[in-house]
């Protein structure tokens, strides 16, 4: 019988082989595995970016409870530009996509232009008031034919945080009203204090973390941004570009700046040792400050209006239209962009709701306010939220500011390179993202 | 000498041998039909290629549609923000590439890095695999913690790394610091983000190579040692005039995996980067064609020229593989 063992033995490895190859195959398309679990549940993927808040105030709990049939995965990556790719991807191939999908603000135009038809129509969603959210808000996620592709999270006002222990160490004021005053309507005076500040500053800490903080800042207060209402480009003569770039430049170049990269590591390390007094302060970022700077950091962080009122970030949720569940998914986006629900958000992460009717109502948790020494929270965001300018946001919004801050600002504040220099890099750089 | 690396040229198997269970000397029962004889010859010539299929399978899937197809996408202008719109462009990626400040610029990033991080790996893994192939107290200890560093994530090793050459607070710039230098800012200084990201590489890879080179050692016939020991040769001499001839061949191969390894230098630099990595600096100055190829396909959305980016970098591997072929053989030659 030997030789029909021998054969047996190759049935075997045979079968061995092809059950390998089909298992193989099966792991390649079971993307879809878990979105209708054995126990007739359905999973609703949520894919999200940084800390978006949602399920740190519980809400995806609370919307399981209230039905059973419901279960919610957060998908969530550390980074914006890591993201966003992500998403591209999977709206254009069809698959693999979150069910819900957040987008990030300065995305957000070439979302409602490019990818458009992939997404549902939310402004027509039951339940979806237009008139609960910043008209600009809405606007921003609306097609040219009044499709509504994404409902408004949280926007992000811009105050500025500041250490007010190492503000009284270098013999600064420390009031949050008085410095206000003192750089209101000017970033001008804001770089004149940082130059007070580093002329007795407190060993090893610096006035801001980086200059590029600075630049977000001071440009998220501008009226004319990268394009005009045509969409045209205008990113070099714009006005708000060039503020934004001449404060940057004071910053990086007066040796103000801990020369921190923001998201990265070093940074989450600046915070913990206090390595700068300042940092530009959007809604989302005051959670950020807390978790970073860890307990040691309460009662000294205050909060202070910016020399100009403006929007720096701030996310959507839309519904991509290849989910399997999109009625579904509808009910949830709505739910979750409820005023009542971003309300919950602000409570527990300080991410500004995008909805105006809840903005008196808004109640900070008790451990926040403490944490900026009892700044009113509320009144500071809720103040900067209204006057801030409606600004024309553009399709290559995102790579331009990063080609701006990522190697024009950087190359002069970390290369030493002068002002010329790093702006026509940045030029340089801008041509080649638009492929010109 | 020569006998023993001949292992290269000897023939293969004896045709149609290849199946392990051949019947062993028993004819064929005069009963047996001969469609169950046709059947058996069928199955000893057809199983190697059912062996070998799986990987032609997934290769021809997963290796050479995406291969094709992206030569087919580096051709047109192409947008990750709408696949279905492709517009015929020729050449035009490739000229734009070549004509470009950018390209070059991480072609030369590349080389340099693959250098400062190829040459040292290899010197010191052979070093290592030297010490380690002498009689050691618990040497499998060694050995594992020789393959450590392989064995830990991308992710986890350019973490640390990130944080050892922080400009601000790194370990690196303390210890430099504690002998009197000035600080440098790793990642944003041309040799010294260079440097850094390469120390990644041959943090992660050492060891690895070392393992190799040191089961190649082992094959080493002792008695080369023996009779060069009587002669007189000091240990030094021995690596030198026995070991590094032996290891001709393993030496070859090891630089060619970490050529190939050195074109594709990707998650390091992209990681190392931090924030916007895949500009690989203020000034793209560790800006590898891996991060190139990732910036302008997935940031910039542009596709097509990704895919041109991709070619190029296949004919440079192609190029250097041709050049490796030149030396290996002429090396056969020199013997």
């Amino acid at each position: 019988m030997h030789t029909s063992s021998g054969r047996s033995r190759r049935l075997v490895a045979y079968t061995a082989v092809t059950a390998l190859a089909a298992s193989l195959l099966a792991a390649c398309s079971s993307d879809d595995e878990g979105s209708a679990g054995g126990d007739g549940k359905i999973t609703l993927n949520v894919g999200t970016f940084g800390v978006l808040g949602l399920k740190q105030a519980g809400l995806y709990e609370e919307y399981e409870k209230a039905h059973p049939n419901i279960r919610i995965k957060e998908n969530v990556i550390e980074r914006n530009d890591a993201y966003y790719p992500k998403l591209l991807t999977q709206l254009q191939s069809g698959a693999g996509v979150n069910d819900v999908a957040a987008v990030e603000v300065s995305n957000i135009t070439e979302v409602v232009q490019t990818q458009g038809a992939k997404f549902e129509d939310l402004g027509k969603a039951e339940g979806v008031q237009k008139s609960a959210y910043l008209d600009w808000k809405w606007k921003q996620a609306t097609t040219e034919d009044g499709k509504t592709i994404g409902l408004g999270v949280d926007i992000g006002p811009t105050a500025l945080c500041y250490r007010k222990d190492l503000f009284a160490k270098a013999g600064l004021p420390t009031d949050r009203e008085e410095l206000a005053k003192e750089w209101a309507g000017d970033w001008d005076k804001y770089v004149a204090m940082g130059e007070k500040y580093m002329e007795k500053a407190p060993k090893g800490t610096k006035f801001v973390d980086s200059a590029s903080s600075v630049y977000n800042a001071v440009f998220a207060g501008a009226t004319e941004r990268y394009y005009d209402k045509d969409g045209e480009e205008i990113y070099e003569q714009s006005q708000g570009r060039k503020d934004a770039w001449d404060a940057a430049m004071k910053v990086a170049r007066g040796d103000m700046s801990a020369k921190l990269k923001q998201f990265d590591p070093t940074w989450d390390q600046g915070f913990a040792n206090g390595k700068f007094a300042t940092v530009a302060c959007p809604a989302w970022m005051a959670g950020y400050i807390q978790e970073k700077t860890g307990p040691g950091g309460k009662g000294k962080w205050d909060m202070a209006k910016a020399p100009t009122d403006g929007n720096w970030g701030g996310t959507f949720l839309g519904v991509p239209s290849a989910g399997k569940h999109k009625k579904e998914a509808t009910e949830l986006a709505v739910w979750l962009t409820r005023p009542e629900q971003l309300a919950k958000v602000f409570a527990k992460q300080a991410s500004f709701p995008s909805t105006p009717a809840v903005y008196d109502k808004l109640k900070p948790s008790p451990a926040t306010k403490a944490y900026f020494s009892d700044a009113p929270i509320t009144r500071i965001y809720a103040g900067i939220a209204e006057n801030t300018p409606s600004a024309v946001y553009g399709v290559k919004d995102a790579q331009i500011g990063q080609s701006i801050t990522d190697i024009g600002v950087l190359q002069v504040e970390q290369q030493g390179k002068s002002p010329e220099e790093g702006w026509e890099a940045a030029q340089k750089e801008i041509k080649d993202v638009l492929g010109q | 000498m020569s006998e023993t690396t001949e292992y290269a040229e000897t023939a293969p198997p004896v045709k149609g041998d290849a199946a392990p269970a051949a019947p062993e000397g028993r004819a064929p029962s005069p009963t047996t039909s001969s469609w169950r004889s046709r059947l058996y010859r069928w199955d000893i010539k057809a199983s190697p290629y059912v062996f070998v299929a799986p990987f032609f399978l997934f290769f021809g899937a997963f290796g050479l549609f995406p291969l094709l197809y992206t030569g087919w996408a580096s051709l047109h202008r192409l947008e990750l923000t709408n696949l279905d719109d492709r517009t015929w462009l020729g050449l035009e990626n490739y000229t734009n590439l070549l004509g470009s400040d950018y390209f070059w610029n991480a072609l030369g990033n590349t080389f340099t890095i693959g250098v400062i991080s190829t040459v040292p790996q290899l010197a010191i893994a052979l070093g290592i695999a030297h010490l380690l192939n002498y009689k050691l107290r618990g040497s499998t200890l060694w050995r594992v913690a020789m393959l450590a560093p392989y064995a830990t994530s991308v992710a986890s090793a350019s973490l640390v790394f990130t944080l050892l050459f922080a400009w601000d607070g790194g370990m690196v710039n303390w210890l430099i610091g504690s002998v009197g230098l000035d600080p440098v800012n790793w990642r944003e200084s041309s040799w010294g983000s260079q440097f850094a990201v390469s120390s990644i590489v041959i943090w992660r890879w050492t060891g690895y190579n070392a393992l190799i080179y040191l089961a190649a050692m082992q094959a080493v016939p002792h008695d080369l040692y023996e009779s060069a020991a009587l002669d007189g040769a000091s240990r030094w001499q021995q690596f030198r005039h026995v070991t590094i001839p032996m290891l001709r061949p393993t030496i070859l191969f090891t630089v060619v995996v970490s050529t190939i390894g050195a074109t594709q230098l990707f998650g390091e630099p992209l990681l190392f980067g931090g924030t916007a990595g895949s500009k690989g600096g203020a000034d793209h100055q560790f800006q590898t064609l891996g991060l190139y190829l990732y910036d302008q396909g997935w940031i910039n959305g542009h596709l097509g020229r990704a895919s041109a980016v991709a070619w190029l970098m296949l004919l440079i591997l192609l190029l250097i593989a041709a050049v490796n072929l030149l030396i290996a053989r002429r090396l056969r030659k020199d013997r």
